[in-house]
């Protein structure tokens, strides 16, 4: 689910004159609510995991099925399967169903009490109880933004806390690898055990089913009696297999219009997707298909979706807004417009990093793609507008707060996993009119290791 | 040659158009970046404003002007500039300095445990009032109370407000370009700050031999991870915060009475329901904002907006008041609308230098307005338009005289505490909308 998208899409459904009927579905018991504190203020207490709905406007006059799931969908009968039974007609669809944690690989292990996965406002509040509660040690297996932000919370309760990142450094996936040694220091500063390069290999349990120990592929044993599994997500599109979209690992790919694409690559003109799930071509990005899981996104991306659900084709609007991201941890605000990882430099423009106070602008083959701020989120207007002039890189201008320095350095980025490489296809029929696409379903390996690509979680784009 | 008239922004500046310079504003959007008569950039429209607030390339720091002379009268000998007039990293070093004693993450509770005693503040302000039929709302409460406010919260004795009156009306005159010429009025702008900062000197100092309540008393003995500010630096900033604290909330107060008198409808909606004070406050803020325009700033490249090559070690001027009634954003923009929807105005400016008393201003317009329409029964304008004071950039009525039927009693109960608390802006967790408009609401 991404709750996030429901209420800016049906706001915007009604405000802008719709009268029809409007159903909205999701497998949660509760009405949509606000996922960015889960892993912030929730965890170290200062609110409520129930505190965090999201305001719904009054007189919306919707239809609401939540608590059962969407099993399936039947585009030529414009039907919605429900895990009830039941079945409801549209004449409109909109994919919002978002993306879950990657749960740990050995079901035995993750079953173990003192696993955790950040999900649902259950899953932050039951964790919230076992943080109060006072653990030895946490474990937290990813060092990206969700991760790094538990790790945080942490923190700030006192608690032990070590990160095991399997990469170079926290974040190193998202802002890469000259930012994530910042942020690595950041951690370290704030007295986290923090581990690079090296992954967990096996959750350990005790006699009672209890989380006590975990291996490590460095060879260590670390005593830890509660672990959260900050792996990145994967998509909610399961539900969608043999509807004939062109949904699989790597979301729902639609146009910038949030139009929904066939298997065979085709545009449809009545389903629509928007938020974490979907995947859209950016014409700012080289016209990439760009999967965007942030909170703005998915608002900003629903209102396009909702006006285009309702718009003739000439009066359809694209979805061209700057991606925009922020994560709160270690007292630090850290805030990005663009999209860092398509990036091959980075300079720091302003502060300093040493005081982690600093913007550093992202650039691609001579223009600038992304900033970042640490501390400095207030000048990053500034930014989304060269980004948006597609301004060489590196900026050249004078201004505050200059740096000694403001030679760009290679950013580190990690290289860009292709979703579509999850995806085999095979085109059969011979005459125009028969040809078809379909998709093969890879098995994953019995047994298998985490898959590789896992650099998808909160705060980072994929292209594909 | 005939002499050229003057342009907008000398019209605008010219006391003749202090009552309402809303009619110049609109002819200055017309051009987004116009000139003034002394050369500096006038930008008065919506989106270039915003973007100059965001923009690493303009300065506040007036040594970086074109015409700055290291040998000028600019400072007070000895004294770093306020924080206002500095850029990073200096000046978000003092700003984290002085928020550690005025707001989250440090200190949370600040304002709002002041609440309760700027209720009863305005509340025995108008008791004073009883057996009267007319008042001056400036002299006998709108002046008075953000005074009383920022000398408690700062712990100045109150006591000393005639002695500090006199520097603080002269620091402000000197801003206002009609009363003298440069020379002149920074010769009584330093003399003023001069008097100021060590009447804040003493007091800091009697503070160390005996700490006493308030910001300053914490900020002499800040044990933070930071340091503490200097005697220099924290002499120069509480001069600061001492003004800006006081002089902008008296005229956002008594601009918000003198509209809500002339717009009826609006004030008996606040007596009936006076909750409407956080929306109302918002529009005010848009469409009778206190501080009209930022002057001072400076272009440290050359600096291409709205068509218009501002260049390296230009003068600024952002007309604040213009932006917020910019049509291009937003709808029926001369309308004084407390229902308007995203409210998104300049009032508090923009960027790092957002306004750092923000919150407090709120706060204490939104306890006096209700409770002034609230208590003086059947209120009506004396003069209309009232008499103005001088300053262009601070603008707000010198008198607002009124006349009255009779003052309603005090409330008996103390819970107006709990109701200004749920009329305050959101507080805690921001909405989710928040964090997608500009950061300009964001302080």
């Amino acid at each position: 689910m991404s709750p996030g998208c429901l209420p800016p899409l049906a706001a915007t459904l009604r405000h802008d004159g719709f009268t029809g009927s409007l159903t909205l579905i999701g497998d949660e018991p509760y009405e949509p609510y606000d996922r960015p504190p889960l892993s912030k203020q929730v965890l170290d207490g200062w609110v409520p995991a129930q505190r965090t709905a999201l305001p719904v406007p009054g007189d919306l006059d919707a239809r609401w099925r939540l608590g059962v799931a969407a099993t399936g969908l039947d585009l030529a009968r414009k039907q919605v399967l429900l895990a009830d039974g039941e079945e409801v007609a549209f004449d409109r669809l909109l994919i919002a169903t978002g993306v879950r944690p990657r749960p740990w690989p050995d079901p035995a292990q993750a079953a173990l009490d003192g696993v955790f996965v950040l999900d649902t406002r259950d899953d932050a509040a039951r964790l919230q109880q076992r943080l109060a509660a006072g653990p030895r040690r946490v474990l937290v297996i990813g060092g990206g933004f969700i991760g790094s932000e538990t790790a945080s919370a942490c923190r700030d309760l006192g608690l032990a806390v070590t990160v095991a990142e399997r990469g170079p450094a926290p974040l190193a996936g998202a802002l890469g690898r000259v930012i994530g040694a910042i942020a690595a220091d950041m951690q370290r500063d704030h007295g986290v055990d923090l581990r690079c390069g090296v992954f967990v290999t096996a959750l350990v349990g005790d006699s009672s089913g209890r989380l006590c120990s975990a291996e490590l592929s460095d060879g260590s044993t670390l005593d830890a009696d509660l672990a959260i599994v900050a792996l990145g997500s994967q998509r909610n599109v399961e539900w969608l297999d043999g509807s004939g979209l062109a949904a699989g690992p790597w979301g729902v790919g639609c146009d910038s219009g949030s139009r929904a694409f066939t298997l065979d690559g085709m545009v449809t003109d009545d389903i629509f997707a928007a938020g974490d799930v979907a995947r859209f071509p950016h014409p700012l990005y080289n016209y990439e298909f760009l999967a965007l899981q942030h909170w703005g996104n998915a608002v900003a991306q629903a209102e396009i979706a909702a006006h285009n659900m309702i718009s003739a084709q000439t009066d359809r609007w694209p979805h061209l807004a700057i991606p925009s991201f922020w994560s709160t941890q270690f007292d630090t605000e850290i805030k990005s417009v663009g999209v860092p990882s398509f990036a091959d430099e980075v300079v720091i423009t302003q502060g300093s990093a040493a005081d982690r106070r600093f913007v550093a602008a992202y650039g691609h083959r001579g223009r600038v793609t992304a900033a970042v701020a640490f501390n400095q989120a207030k000048w990053l207007e500034f930014y989304q507008s060269l980004i948006e002039r597609s301004a060489p890189f590196p900026p050249d201008f004078r201004g505050v707060d200059e740096p000694a320095d403001r030679r760009p350095v290679p950013a580190g980025m990690p290289d860009r996993p292709i979703p579509g490489d999850q995806a085999t296809v095979e085109v059969t029929g011979h005459n125009p009119g028969e040809r078809r696409a379909a998709l093969v379903r890879r098995r994953h390996r019995p047994g298998g290791r985490l898959p590789e690509q896992r650099r998808d979680g909160h705060g980072t784009a994929q292209s594909l | 040659m005939a002499m050229a008239q003057p342009s907008l922004f000398d019209q605008v500046v010219d006391f003749a158009s202090r009552a309402d310079p809303y009619p110049l504003y609109a002819e200055l959007r017309r051009t987004p970046v116009s000139r003034a008569d002394d050369g500096s950039y006038v930008v008065s429209t919506y989106q270039e404003i915003v973007a100059l607030l965001h923009d690493p390339r303009v300065s506040s720091d007036r040594r970086h002007r074109a015409d700055y002379a290291e040998d000028e009268d600019e400072f007070v000998p000895g004294l770093p500039p306020s924080f206002i007039g500095l850029d990073p990293p200096d000046h978000d070093r003092v700003r984290r300095l002085l928020t550690r004693h005025f707001g989250p993450p440090h200190d949370p509770g600040r304002i709002t445990s002041m609440t309760a005693d700027m209720a009863d503040i305005v509340a025995d302000l108008i008791g004073h009032l009883a057996g009267r039929t007319s008042c001056d709302l400036v002299e006998d409460v709108t002046y008075p109370f953000p005074v009383t406010v920022i000398c408690r919260l700062l712990g100045v004795p109150r006591e000393d407000e005639p002695r500090f009156r006199v520097w603080a009306d002269a620091i402000v005159s000197s801003i206002d370009p009609t009363t003298g010429d440069l020379a002149a009025r920074k010769r009584r702008r330093l003399h003023a700050a001069a008097d100021l900062a060590s009447y804040f000197g003493e007091l800091i100092d009697a503070g160390r031999d005996r700490p006493g309540n308030g910001m300053l008393a914490e900020l002499v003995a800040d044990d933070g991870p930071e340091g503490r500010l200097s005697r220099a630096e924290l002499m120069s900033n509480s001069s600061l915060l001492l003004i800006a604290g006081h002089e902008t909330t008296v005229n956002l107060i008594s601009n918000g009475m003198l509209t809500l008198l002339r717009h009826p409808q609006v004030l008996q909606r606040l007596r009936r329901q006076p909750a409407l004070s956080a929306r109302l406050v918002e529009e005010l803020l848009r469409y009778e904002p206190p501080v009209q325009f930022l002057p001072n700033r400076t272009a440290l490249d050359d600096i291409e907006i709205a068509g218009t090559i501002i260049p390296r070690g230009g003068q600024i001027t952002l007309v604040l008041a213009a932006g917020s009634r910019d049509p291009e954003h937003v709808p029926d923009p001369g309308c004084f609308d407390p229902d308007r929807p995203d409210n998104e105005h300049l009032g508090f400016g923009g960027g790092i230098h957002y306004c750092f008393g923000a919150p407090l201003a709120r706060i204490e317009a939104q306890i006096a307005l209700p409770e002034l329409v609230r208590r003086l029964e059947n209120l009506r304008l004396a003069a209309d338009p009232p008499p103005y004071r001088p300053n262009p950039l601070l603008r707000g009525p010198a008198h607002l005289p009124v006349r009255f039927d009779r003052i309603a009693p005090a409330p008996a109960t103390r819970s107006r505490d709990q109701r200004i608390t749920e009329a305050a802006a959101p507080a805690g967790v921001r909405t989710p909308r928040y964090r997608t408009v500009p950061a300009i609401m964001l302080s």
